[in-house]
């Protein structure tokens, strides 16, 4: 599979996840959130771009228990929790913003 | 809720030439997001894992050392490295990644996830599992 990206082709796996993680752009997060039916708001900014910081110090994309956990240090309790991180990515903040994140799918996800 | 089991997962072969170190890690991350009781146990050439700053370029293989850094936030607090195996190969545990966990119930103090212990204190630790995943 592929997205056309301003006449550029990128490539995804069947469930549209980026096959390689340094196609990634901004304009490309739009695209992927479309894809999934989201707005680009400034909290679902917060969450992608935290699990790209993620990604890049441990090379994993994290479980959505241990996101849950690590946002709500880094970002604060009120958004440090389930509730929260659904109501940004309806179908699993793990699933949903790792895919606009330009990530593999976390590990640990089925 | 189904039971909670405790699952040691024993490392023993060296990071690269062979697949084992990186999925043992992929299995362990999984085993942990699943709420099981995870202890990790490197020995032999497995505690070559746990040296840091891997340079891999040599082998044209990706460093997935620092994978071993998010253990802690996965709540995986208990790794145990054998002794002899250090001794039998130069190292200390200075020469390892510095694992840490934080304690939520301590207002997330840090804390040590590493601890050197010797073969018999490791064999009295797997009498004490569910379950022992070798790699």
């Amino acid at each position: 599979m592929a997205i056309e990206i301003g006449g550029k082709s990128i490539e995804t796996d069947e469930e549209g996840y980026l096959v390689d993680l340094s196609d990634w752009t901004e304009e490309i997060a739009l695209e992927l959130a479309k894809s999934e039916s989201l707005e680009m708001d400034e909290p679902r900014w917060e969450v992608v771009n935290f699990l790209r910081e993620y990604y890049d110090e441990y090379q994993i994309a994290p479980a959505v228990r241990v996101l849950t956990k690590a946002i709500g240090k880094k970002l604060g309790k009120d958004k440090g929790n389930s509730k929260y991180l659904y109501e940004l990515f309806p179908y699993g903040p793990g699933k949903q913003a790792c895919k606009i994140a330009g990530l593999p799918k976390p590990t640990g996800c089925i | 809720m189904s039971e909670v089991k405790k699952f040691l997962y024993v490392n023993r072969r060296a990071p690269y030439g062979t697949i084992y170190a990186w999925e043992s890690l992929e299995v362990i991350l999984i085993g942990a997001a699943f709420d099981q009781d995870v202890t990790l146990a490197f020995v032999d050439d497995g505690v070559f894992q746990l040296v840091k700053d891997h340079d891999t370029a040599g082998i044209g293989m990706k460093n997935f050392t620092p994978t071993y850094g998010a253990l802690g936030d996965y709540d995986i607090n208990k790794i145990y490295v054998e002794k002899e195996s250090l001794e039998a190969r130069g190292l200390t545990i200075d020469d390892l990644q510095h694992l840490i966990w934080e304690d939520e119930d301590e207002d997330w103090a840090e804390k040590d996830s590493i601890k050197v212990v010797t073969s018999s204190e490791l064999a009295k630790l797997m009498g004490q599992q569910d379950v022992v995943l070798s790699f």
